[in-house]
């Protein structure tokens, strides 16, 4: 399969994902879409990774393997990430009785 | 290198000494003691000047080198003294009349207390020190560290009395308008070692022949501007009648007799350069004459017994420097000489005439004390016609000498210097008068507490109405005696005046004498019948004018003090808060501004941030597509 | 082994200050530390002055090309020991003031001094940076923490001006140092490397702007009396009779020598702007009737001479802005400890309100005339050797155009100061007493001491100022063979 296709896939979920992140207010769909983003950049590197070992495995068996470590990283961390995040919506749901971020302009003060 | 001069350094410390003594134990010392100490000193450094003196007169001037005061590359200062047959004579004339005025103000300062009557003599001995320093020195630095020194004295001794403002006042006034003369004579020495390397006057002598025209006349011009500053010329002179808020011996010794004959003696000093530069010399010329003449005027009409003194002195100081102009440099300092005995001798007889009334200075509250001052009214009479030009008296013979030289330079200028030499005539009888002759006019109780003066203040008067009368036989004119003009044969090493092409014949000269002597008497009889009783009577007119001294002081504060005030008051008020500060603050304001209209784009919605964050990335994409590494 | 010792002594001593609790402990620690410095800086004067023991060099960042390297020479011993006698001076003359947490600000104190100390010995571009920094550092504290009622926010402005400044400088160092051939700091590389005039030519702002600032010259001098008026007597004795120098000093020996193209070609710009500010500030003197903000503006005027002076290149100008430095930080010194009497006693700082002080306190009246009188430079005073020469140096000047202008319109400044110095003396000294001024009490035994040294100084150098210029004669001689490229 060529990896113009991943390419085309990824770019697609990422620019839903940026879209949700900038229209959406709801705390939650806000997550769902950073989670979207990052997993179109692991759909990217999973592909680019595939590629390059294919073509190198006659070279050296361990190229290409890298980019799927990183994904394995950025899955852990997306996971802590989920978790403080979630933590955060409960608070503020808990403070403010709403999980729109609009309310979030405290910041400014 | 030893010569039997290098102990004249003893000459200046030892009234340093008496300073330090009286200084820093002033509230220890008793008035005696201080007494003795300050005027102590003084005779010392007397009879070594006599000594120097006659080694001088033996030949055996000498320049004496103690130790380098300041030695960089270019600027080469050593801390030298001269002793010639200038420096000695006024060697002579500081520490003879200096001492006299000291043992004067023993009796007249008596009624102070213990730590002032020491702090005075302790200010009257740092006077005698700068005054020493100042025509002792080898060079011109040497000479303007004396310079200023004695400005600071007359600073400090004008303002003695430090409670009253108006002394105070008079005191800076005399300081601020001294510095004007002194930056005049600071560019003057950087002048000179910009060309020559040194200020000694040795090598600047030697050099006078190859400064270009310019340079002789700028370096000349600025120093004449220096001296008009200390010995009180026009446009500076204001100072001179101020200070007349000092103790009267200091008016004596500082205002009359020693520091105000400073520039005189510069000038002399400077002789070499000065006969090289025509224009100079016709503006010493015509400035000293101006000066004598508007001092004249204005003395005409004064009824302060100290502040005619004051004009007077003024005066003479003016003809001193148009002997100057016109290149009798000798007759210059025979004219200091005998000034400073019969002008010593007039304000310390005024200071008698003061004690007498209790501090009164006005004339028109006095008259008639001639009956109660007897010594005080011989004395003071010796020294107005010493003054007045009468022969045999000292005045006379300087004066004269003046005289011709002027008829020699032009017959208008001796026609204006003869005029103000009877108006001196005038004035000076005119204040004998009212002061001495007529009724009393004072109070009833000055009139009881009338008395001679003590001893040790009647004593330096008789001694200087002696060399008064005397003086002036150390210069007779070769018209009358052939080879009696022993002044100009003693200081022709060192003073050399200029040689007019056409000398006045012996038979004009005695028509000169004979003019001016008679004039004078008529002089002194007129004012006889005009002021032997005086009545007090309100001037006005032109009278009023002169009383009001041509509004000098008054056109000086409207058109400089006041503008400078302003401006002063502009810079500190205006220019330094809107124009300096504002531009700093200025700036800040930007800042200020700038911060707070970015601070608008910290909204505080997160949605904002993101949209912010997004657009920037995509900028970074599109920047980067542009500037590719080619 | 001495210049380490003129470092560290004041170092060690001020942070071991912070840790003393007892205030009157932590004032004789003070007092303690500063005496033994001036003994070190005396002993590197006299004693030891073989060449071996006036430098040490270490490493110190060796990567980016910074070492530790100090060195006195003729022009770092004579600031030194101004720094040196300026302490215990200042300590003895405020001995009776009273702080709140005493033992810190001696602390911050002492720290200044090992800063000024460091600046006035560094051979290395970066380390004079940094302690260009330390000592302003305190300085900040100590005027925020201690100063009048209008403290922070004069503070803020000094701190801001004078750090501004110091950034262009850091910019300039930084340039030049990514110029030098061995990419290092060490002032030898600095004075060897030639830089095209065309960059001599702003190069020479960003460093003149740290040093203008600092000493300063107009118009960026407004930080200077407000600041004066508001930090603490000692504080301000140490700023204006130490501190300030530090910009002429900055000027010899990290401007002139490193870009002398610039130097030449901008001399009478700065020339002109010192002397300017000379008549300006002596002008506002005139006018002032606070004696802190008269004595801050008369130290403006006598600075820019300096300034002038320097941008003469002549050896007198240099020889005489030397020997002014010491003078005059002497001087001011004198002047401020009196003023910071009349202060504490009264607590007034305007001219008008006081009078008639010569009745009641003649020693003091004496010392501070003495003084005054010194710092308008009367002949046999401390000053007189040293403006004689700068004014006859700025005559003289190389690159000017118009030497003669530019010294009688410097030297108008000498009959302004006469008139304000005579003004104020007359008007809180002499004349009567009021109902305030009645009540002062003379000197008091440590004052007495620190204005007598005063005293004492202004007369020994005055008279013999060659002892001061014998000390810097050889310094001035190699920096002029830096400095002038042409002759005359």
């Amino acid at each position: 399969m060529p990896i113009n296709l991943y390419i085309l896939l990824a770019v697609a979920l990422f620019a839903i994902g940026i879209i949700g992140v900038l229209t959406r207010r709801n705390a939650i769909i806000i997550f769902m879409c950073i989670e979207l983003m990052l997993n179109a950049v692991n759909l990217l590197l999973v592909a680019f990774s595939k590629m390059h070992h294919l073509k190198m495995a006659g070279v050296d068996p361990r190229i290409g393997t890298d980019g799927q470590i990183f994904v394995f990283f950025i899955m852990v961390v997306a996971a802590a990430e989920v978790s403080v995040g979630l933590a955060i919506i409960v608070m503020m749901y808990r403070n403010i009785h709403s999980v729109d971020v609009n309310f979030l302009n405290r910041l400014k003060h | 290198m030893s010569n039997k001069l290098d102990i004249v350094y003893l000459i200046p410390l030892l009234p340093l000494i008496g300073f330090l003594i009286n200084g820093l134990g002033r509230n220890y010392l008793s008035k005696t003691l201080s007494g003795i100490i300050g005027s102590g000193v003084i005779l010392g450094s007397f009879v070594l000047s006599i000594w120097a003196f006659m080694q001088v007169r033996e030949g055996n001037a000498a320049d004496v080198h103690y130790f380098d005061f300041i030695r960089v590359a270019g600027v080469h200062i050593p801390f030298d003294f001269k002793i010639d047959q200038l420096s000695s004579l006024f060697l002579l004339i500081i520490t003879g009349v200096g001492f006299l005025i000291h043992v004067y103000s023993t009796a007249y300062m008596h009624e102070e207390r213990k730590d002032h009557f020491a702090r005075y003599f302790a200010y009257l001995n740092l006077f005698v020190f700068s005054m020493l320093l100042l025509v002792m020195g080898g060079n011109y630095v040497i000479m303007f560290i004396g310079w200023e020194g004695v400005g600071l004295c007359s600073y400090l001794l004008i303002g003695y009395w430090f409670k009253n403002q108006e002394y105070n006042k008079a005191a800076n006034k005399a300081f601020v308008m001294n510095r004007i003369g002194d930056l005049a004579f600071l560019v003057a020495i950087f002048w000179i070692i910009s060309k020559v390397g040194n200020a000694n006057y040795n090598d600047v002598f030697a050099y006078a022949k190859e400064f270009s025209a310019t340079d002789i006349t700028v370096i000349t011009l600025l120093l004449f501007v220096g001296a008009t500053g200390k010995s009180a010329q026009i446009p500076l002179y204001t100072w001179l009648p101020d200070a007349m808020a000092g103790p009267t011996p200091v008016s004596a010794l500082i205002h009359a007799a020693t520091m105000v004959t400073a520039g005189i003696y510069m000038i002399a000093r400077s002789n070499i350069l000065y006969s090289l530069s025509h224009l100079t010399m016709d503006v010493v010329a015509y400035t000293g004459l101006a000066t004598a003449l508007l001092a004249a005027t204005i003395a005409l009409k004064q009824n302060d017994i100290k502040k005619v003194l004051a004009y007077s002195t003024v005066s003479q100081l003016g003809f001193m420097f148009l002997a100057l102009g016109t290149g009798a440099y000798v007759a210059a300092v025979f004219h200091v000489m005998t000034h400073a005995f019969f002008k010593a001798l007039l304000f310390l007889g005024s200071g008698s005439v003061i004690h007498a009334m209790s501090g009164e200075q006005d004339i028109r509250n006095m008259g008639g004390l001639s009956k109660k001052l007897k010594w005080t009214f011989i004395t003071f009479l010796i020294g107005c016609i010493a003054i007045a030009g009468i022969p045999p008296f000292s005045g006379f013979f300087s004066k004269d000498a003046i005289l011709l030289a002027a008829f020699e330079k032009s017959p208008v200028l001796y026609g204006i210097a003869l005029f103000t030499a009877l108006l001196t005539a005038f004035y000076m009888f005119r204040l004998l008068f009212i002061t001495f002759s007529g009724k009393f006019r004072g109070t009833h109780e000055q009139e009881h507490h009338l008395h001679e003066s003590p001893p040790s203040m009647l004593l330096p008067l008789i001694i200087l109405a002696v060399l008064s009368i005397a003086g002036g036989l150390v210069g007779i004119p070769e018209a009358i005696s052939h080879g009696g003009d022993k002044l100009a044969a003693f200081l022709s090493p060192v003073v050399q005046s200029v040689k007019h092409d056409a000398p006045v014949s012996h038979s004009t000269e005695y028509m000169l004498m004979g003019l001016s002597t008679v004039l004078v008497l008529i002089m002194i009889i007129y004012a006889w019948f005009r002021f032997r009783n005086y009545q007090r009577k309100e001037e006005t007119g032109f009278g009023k004018v002169l009383e009001n001294k041509w509004y000098v002081d008054e056109l000086y504060e409207s058109i400089i003090v006041k503008p400078l005030h302003r401006l002063g008051g502009f810079a500190k008020d205006v220019f330094e808060k809107t124009v300096v500060d504002g531009l700093v603050n200025g700036v800040s304001k930007m800042v200020n501004y700038g911060g707070r209209q970015l601070r608008l784009l910290q909204s505080g919605q997160v949605g904002a941030y993101v949209l912010l964050m997004v657009i920037s990335m995509i900028l970074i994409f599109v920047i980067q597509l542009f500037v590719r590494k080619q | 082994m001495i210049p380490v010792l003129l470092i560290l002594i004041p170092l060690l001593a001020g942070l071991a200050s912070f840790f003393i609790k007892n205030e009157k402990t932590a004032r004789a620690w003070a007092l303690l530390a500063a005496i033994v410095t001036l003994g070190v800086s005396l002993l590197g004067i006299t004693v030891i002055t073989d060449a071996r023991h006036l430098q040490h060099e270490c490493r110190w960042m060796e990567s980016i090309g910074a070492s530790f390297s100090v060195k006195l020479d003729g022009m770092g011993q004579l600031l030194c020991l101004l720094n040196a006698v300026a302490y215990p001076v200042v300590l003895l003359a405020t001995w009776k003031t009273n702080y709140r947490k005493a033992n810190n600000f001696f602390a911050l104190m002492l720290l200044a001094q090992a800063g000024m100390m460091g600046v006035f010995l560094a051979m290395d571009a970066l380390l004079f940076y940094f302690f260009w920094e330390l000592a302003l550092i305190p300085m900040y504290f100590l005027c925020s923490q201690w100063g009048g009622e209008r403290r922070i926010a004069v503070t803020f402005k000094f701190f801001i001006y004078t750090f501004i400044g110091s950034l262009l400088m850091l910019v300039g160092i930084l340039y030049i140092w990514s110029k030098s051939a061995d990419h290092s700091f060490s002032i030898s590389s600095f004075y060897t490397l030639w830089v095209t005039p065309k960059e001599q030519l702003f190069l020479f702002w960003l460093f003149f702007a740290a040093f203008a600032i600092k000493m300063p010259i107009f118009p960026l001098h407004t930080w200077q009396p407000d600041t004066y008026e508001q930090a603490p007597a000692a504080t301000t004795m140490i700023l204006s009779g130490v501190m300030v120098k530090m910009g002429v000093f900055g000027i010899v020996r990290w401007l002139m020598p490193v870009l002398p193209y610039s130097s030449f070609m901008w001399g009478d710009m700065v020339t002109a702007f010192a002397v300017t500010g000379m008549i300006y500030a002596s002008l506002i003197a005139i006018r002032q009737d606070s004696l802190r903000k008269l004595v801050a503006y008369s130290s403006i005027a006598h600075i820019g001479l300096m300034c002038a002076a320097v941008f003469s290149e002549t050896e007198s100008g240099v020889q005489g802005a030397m020997i002014q430095m010491f003078s005059h930080g002497i001087n001011i010194i004198g002047l401020w400890i009196v003023v910071g009497i009349i202060e504490r006693q009264f607590g007034v700082k305007k001219i008008s309100e006081l009078g008639g002080l010569a009745q009641k306190a003649p020693s003091m009246t004496i010392m501070f005339v003495i003084v005054a009188l010194a710092n308008i430079a009367l002949p046999l005073t401390n000053a007189f050797a040293g403006e004689f020469l700068m004014f006859n140096g700025v005559f003289n000047s190389l690159g000017s155009k118009y030497p003669v202008l530019l010294t009688v319109l410097a030297g108008t400044s000498i009959i302004l100061a006469a008139v304000y110095t005579l003004n104020m003396i007359r008007k809180v000294f002499y004349g009567h007493t009021n109902e305030l001024t009645a009540t002062i009490t003379d000197l008091g035994l440590t004052e007495k001491i620190a204005l007598g040294a005063i005293v004492a100084m202004i007369f020994v150098f005055g008279v013999y100022p060659q002892a001061l210029l014998n000390l810097t004669q050889e310094f001035t001689d190699t920096f002029l063979s830096k400095v002038v490229l042409v002759k005359k």
